[in-house]
């Protein structure tokens, strides 16, 4: 390999570095470390104007290795990584220096020391990008199928529309039947669709379609191996299935919330949730002349901060029909605040208010009471506006609750190894960068079971997480991370520790010559480098990760 | 003479703790500027030499994280990593380095206010410790280098 010449490029990130950490101080420091030939700054080093100073550098300095300060690899190193592919730079001889994540946001009353801190992380970079090599990745083959989880309207939308590209869809639903959540829903707002007909729509469409094989009342039970070849093993009803798929998308919604002991729930007969609500309407049962709802039991409270975000329009929907059905009814929504967003939605809202439904809110610190005896009568609560306590008459008391973690999701997590947030749900690789993907590639996620979603924003996420799913498929290939172990045959002693300690099982000894030495199947092999920490010989060399690469780091902090 | 400030090292694995070092930042949860993250692909990755580089290069502290149990992208490289650990442990007990400056942790991604507690801490117990025996040697080595 030719001398190392490394380009050093420190990203401001507008403010959340530069207001913390002395940004030109930083690129004067890094133009004296060992093969660093040019250093420069950018505004945002992720902007057009940052990338393509990457791409000049290289050409115009003929860097051979390049160093990005900025945010965080985990969001951004795919963006560099590939800058440097456009200008001819194998993508592996891009190094990463987390300043602002671990530097500048979590230093910020010691913007001194923060700068130096930044230039010792700087210059473990470069110690570490000196040693960089070029790696190259094979290709492995995609097989042009998927696995859907989930068959509510969500997961059926993503079956459909990856069949329709051609490809074999496996859809797999717990319940006897496809619908999910939205069979026990009376009708969808803001259009007062009937939600049953909805899903009629779609289980035609799915049962008539050649390329999708649907499993009811299964549930995956294991899932092995990794984009473009994930074997997956089905339980249910008729026996075990098993069979191997190029994506998987995960679309198994959420779980309802029941508020059992608040306002009497499940102790008085005339409390219900929206869903039982719905249910009642469903059938055309009566609910009384006076109905109050009371939203937000449940959520944005200390246990469980978040919102739900459906639940204020499901109130405001079902409040709205119980006024169409019977005008005399009185319907009180009592509310803390109203997410109502978009137009459609305040449009709704206002309808709903000419209709007469009446809005009441109320704070967290003092929450309507339930009055009545065995039976809710009344309903006190303190009206802001009026400053005072006041008395509604109530047949039904309606309680709106939030949707909550799927109960499953802790296995699925564990089985296909991506991760969920704080309360549960699942969580996607980034927000903004990469939504509706896992970190985990060949995984993608959509509906309610990343958060709480309407039916209108299910599906969009549907299409999307169908498309990222095609995108492998329709290429037939990936080329999966180049990080993995290598075997240094003349040192290996054949001693087997790896072929033992490998999680994956993709070390054997093969015969060599008159001895046996460690194979490595590179597309098995997901580079954990569990090996090559065991290897008494220190003949396995973990790349990107060799043991140079770390002591050089490691030194350079204190040198 | 300005207060003692120790150098931590933290071999963090990149899906767990790497990333809850990250939310530390993303929640702008502060800690003292003592410690370097390097990142490893996972904690059954890290090597026994690494550690006993980073204290003969000068560390005051070094803490050896990872992700919980379950949640290894690998399966159990948590389990390989106790076990690297727990022979390491001694190593530094026999190498005369009190048993304090080495830690196992194990922070998950969704646990940035962890990481910033358990540098804290860190931060404070070595300031109480003091600096490594080994940091003086590195120092005079140093100077021999110069002489
Ligand atoms: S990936 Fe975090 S410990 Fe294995």
């Amino acid at each position: 390999m030719d001398e190392p010449r490394i380009g050093v490029f420190v990203c401001h990130c507008g403010i959340n570095i530069a207001a913390y950490v002395n940004v030109p101080e930083l690129v004067e420091y890094a133009k004296g470390l060992p093969n660093v030939v040019h250093a420069e700054r950018n505004l945002f080093t992720c902007s057009e104007e940052g990338i393509s100073a990457i791409k000049r550098g290289i050409k115009e300095y003929n860097l051979n290795r390049v160093l990005v300060a900025s945010c965080t690899p985990r969001t951004h190193e795919p963006l560099f990584r590939a800058a440097c592919e456009d200008a001819g730079l194998n993508k592996y001889l891009f190094e990463f220096v987390n300043i602002r994540d671990q530097c500048s946001w979590v230093h910020m009353r010691e913007p001194e020391r923060a700068t130096e801190k930044a230039k010792d992380l700087v210059r473990m970079g470069v110690a570490k990008a000196r040693l960089l090599e070029p790696l190259e990745e094979i290709e492995v083959k995609v097989a042009p199928s998927a696995l859907v989880i989930g068959g509510g309207v969500v997961g059926m939308e993503a079956a459909l529309n990856l069949a329709r590209q051609g490809f074999d869809i496996h859809l797999v639903e717990k319940e006897p039947e496809l619908g999910g959540t939205l069979r026990s829903v009376y009708k969808l707002f803001p259009t007062n669709q009937e939600a049953t007909k909805l899903i009629k729509l779609f289980v035609e469409q799915i049962e008539k379609h050649p390329k999708i094989k649907t499993y009811l009342s299964s549930k995956v039970k294991e899932v092995t191996g990794f984009i473009g070849n994930f074997d997956v093993n089905l339980d249910g009803k008729g026996g075990a299935s098993k069979f191997n798929v190029g994506t998987i998308v995960v679309a198994t919604g959420a779980d309802k919330l029941k508020p059992v002991g608040q306002y009497g729930y499940g102790k008085m007969s005339n409390v219900i949730t929206q869903l039982e609500l719905e249910e009642r309407m469903k059938k055309g049962e009566p609910l009384g002349q006076n109905v109050v709802m009371v939203n937000c039991v449940g959520a944005r409270i200390p246990e469980r901060t978040y919102c739900s975000r459906i639940c204020c329009m499901t109130a405001i929907k079902n409040a709205s029909l119980i006024k169409e059905s019977n005008p005399e009814a009185r319907v009180w929504i009592l509310h803390r605040d109203l997410m109502t967003y978009g137009v459609d939605f305040e449009k709704y809202q206002r309808r709903a208010m000419e209709m007469g439904v009446r809005f009441i809110r109320y704070s967290l610190e003092s929450p309507p009471e339930v009055v009545g005896d065995g039976k809710v009568e009344r309903i006190k609560v303190y009206h802001e506006l009026w400053g005072k306590d006041i008395e509604l008459p109530c047949d039904m008391l309606v309680l709106t609750t939030p949707l909550i973690a799927g109960e499953d999701n802790q296995d699925i997590s564990k089985m296909l190894k991506v991760s969920l947030d704080e309360f549960g749900f699942f969580l996607e690789a980034h927000l903004k960068l990469r939504p509706v993907e896992f970190a985990m590639d060949g995984i993608y996620i959509c509906g309610s079971a990343r958060w709480p979603t309407d039916v209108a924003e299910g599906i969009s996420q549907a299409f999307a997480a169908a498309s990222k799913a095609a995108g492998p498929l329709r290429l037939g290939y990936v080329k999966p991370e180049a990080i993995n172990a290598w075997i240094d045959e003349d040192k290996c002693s054949g001693c087997g520790i790896c072929e033992l300690l490998c999680p994956f099982q993709a070390i054997e000894l093969q015969p060599r010559d008159d001895r046996r030495v460690s194979h490595v199947s590179e597309v098995v092999c997901k580079g954990c480098g569990t090996c090559s920490a065991a290897c008494p010989s220190g003949a396995i060399i973990m790349h990107h990760f060799t043991n140079e690469q770390i002591l050089a780091q490691i030194e350079a902090l204190f040198s | 003479m300005a207060e003692f400030e120790p150098k931590i090292i933290v071999f963090a694995c990149n899906w767990c703790t790497y990333a809850a070092a990250d939310l530390a930042g993303t929640s702008r949860v502060q800690y003292p500027p003592n410690a370097y993250i390097v990142r490893m692909m996972c904690s059954g990755m890290i090597n026994p030499s690494y550690v006993l580089r980073a204290f003969e290069d000068g560390a005051d502290g070094v803490i050896v994280s990872g992700c919980h149990y379950t949640d290894c992208h690998y399966i159990d490289g948590p389990v390989k990593c106790d076990a690297m650990f727990a022979k390491l442990k001694r190593l530094v007990h026999i190498l005369g380095l009190e048993d304090e400056r080495l830690k196992r942790e194990m922070i998950s991604t969704s646990e940035g206010t962890v990481f910033a507690r358990v540098v804290r801490e860190f931060v404070s117990e070595l300031k109480r410790l003091g600096p490594s025996p080994f940091s003086s040697l590195r120092n005079s080595r140093k100077e021999k280098a110069v002489a």
